[in-house]
């Protein structure tokens, strides 16, 4: 357990030690603003975070990736990595801490649009249950797709390509449930298999969370996708850790 | 207190590591000799439990490299090849995060950088950033991290590779100092190294051990510098 602690204090630290924290906060915070205030937040004279919340999947596919691109591929790439796995820590610590570390990062990324939050309580009188909800599926998601980053950063040394293959990925999730790649594939696949692949999109379980449905099979279904990967990682970096 | 049995690891076609056996007990220190690509630095790692092999297995004070690889980890102390560390960390901070992963705390924590600090002369560099310091200090924290916690093995890696004649004379009184109440393996092939610090010496080359002796004995069996030995024994065609 100490060891994991020491990855995962080693890991946050590192982060506001160097400024890709910074220049990551002030993008994210930048972005998650523009987008929301361009697509009406006001003009919809609602007090609630949906605006902010339905752009979160499009700018976590390209914010998250880049944070996980550097987790495993620049330790293997400098070499560090035969440091860490020669000090008394299973790859299973090293990968779970160096993963819980960047995911406290995206939390407090997340944290920082509070003014968001305050903004729609000063306007008027938000539910605040679906603003929480909300930003439980928006932690969950950032978790899934730094799951799967993770996964892409230990399959290769090259930060670019595990970038590219992580924002693939984590696209590919996104877009399979939009109704546009539904009513496509309905045309041609049985409706069994289109259920099947909307089930399987982070879409349709995101946005039951940010209507303030927070259900176990949704919880269970992010919980299943970080598992997964981050145990897809610690398998893929065993086999390669060395290549 | 290292017992190898039967090592052998491939990568792809190349056979790296080739039926290696050998034992090392307290008080040795061996250098792995061999030309490059030998499998010196292969056969290290798997000690060190960075890379499994494909065959045989190693005991290092009883802990099994295969069955109990956080135990090994725990009693060697390792400097890579290249002596990696995280360049953007200051050496106090890459030292601490050394301390906190083998559980050195409080007292015992302070103690020991103050022993350590000195004893691999990095007191004036100790609060630059790694990436900032040259190839010879690089190592040396390297070094410092494989003595932190005062291990009974020390797995080193070529570790005078990059340093000044002063700081090679250090690191080599060092070893000694450390030797007697050490296993030490050391990889090598700057041969004056071998005879300056080993008590024992293992030619290796294509994978496999070809001579297992003191460098003394080497010199005396073939009546001439350890630099011919050498180039006799890595030169001559391997019998299967």
């Amino acid at each position: 357990m100490n060891s994991f602690i020491a990855v995962f204090k080693r890991e946050l630290k590192n982060y506001f030690t160097t400024p890709v924290a910074y220049v990551f906060l002030v993008i994210f915070l930048f972005f998650s603003g523009y987008l929301t205030f361009k697509q009406g937040f006001y003009e919809t004279r609602q007090a609630d975070l949906s605006k902010f919340f339905m752009n979160l999947p499009l700018l976590f596919v390209f914010m998250v990736p880049s944070t996980a691109m550097r987790l495993w591929a620049e330790e293997r790439k400098v070499g560090s990595i035969e440091l860490l796995l020669t000090l008394p820590i299973t790859i299973r610590q090293a990968v779970w801490g160096k993963f819980l570390a960047a995911w406290v990062f995206l939390t407090i990324a997340l944290a920082l649009t509070f003014p968001m939050v305050i903004t729609v309580n000063i306007l008027g009188d938000p539910d605040m249950g679906v603003i929480v909800s909300g930003y439980i599926g928006s932690w969950l998601m950032a978790g899934a797709f730094l799951a799967i980053g993770s996964f892409f950063s230990a399959v290769s040394k090259n930060q670019v390509i595990s970038f590219v293959l992580s924002v693939v990925a984590c696209g590919i999730l996104v877009y399979a449930g939009m109704p546009t790649t539904l009513n496509y594939l309905a045309s041609f696949l049985p409706m069994g298999l289109v259920q099947a692949i909307e089930g399987f999109s982070l879409k349709i379980h995101f946005e039951s969370m940010q209507r303030g449905i927070l259900t176990f099979s949704d919880f269970s279904y992010f919980v299943i996708l970080i598992a997964g990967w981050v145990t897809a990682c610690t398998v893929v970096l065993d086999e390669r850790k060395a290549n | 207190m290292i017992e190898v049995k039967e090592l052998r690891r491939t990568f792809g076609p190349v056979t790296a590591v080739d039926g290696v056996t050998f034992n090392v007990e307290k008080g040795q220190v061996l250098g792995l000799l061999g030309p490059n690509g030998a499998g010196k630095t292969t056969a290290m790692r798997i000690l060190a439990c960075f890379i499994r092999p494909n065959s045989g297995t190693a005991s290092v004070c009883g802990h099994d490299i295969l069955k109990d690889p956080v135990g090994v980890r725990r009693v060697i102390g390792y400097l890579a090849e290249s002596a990696p560390s995280y360049g953007e960390m200051t050496v106090a901070s890459f030292l601490d995060f050394i301390c906190d992963i083998r559980r050195i705390k409080g007292r015992a924590r302070k103690q020991t950088l103050d022993r350590i600090v000195p004893q691999c002369s990095i007191d004036s560099v100790y609060h630059q950033t790694i990436e900032t310091l040259s190839k010879g200090y690089k190592r040396r924290v390297g070094l410092a991290q494989a003595l932190l916690h005062d291990p009974e093995v020390l797995i080193l890696d070529e570790p005078t590779d990059g340093l000044d004649p002063n700081q090679k004379h250090e690191v080599r009184n060092l070893i000694t100092r450390m030797a007697k109440d050490k296993c030490i393996i050391i990889s090598t092939h700057i041969l004056e190294e071998v005879d300056a610090v080993c008590t024992r010496s293992i030619i290796i080359a294509r994978g496999q051990i070809l001579a297992d002796s003191t460098p003394k004995a080497l010199k005396e069996e073939y009546k001439c510098s350890l630099d011919e030995v050498f180039r006799k024994i890595t030169t001559q065609p391997v019998t299967a």
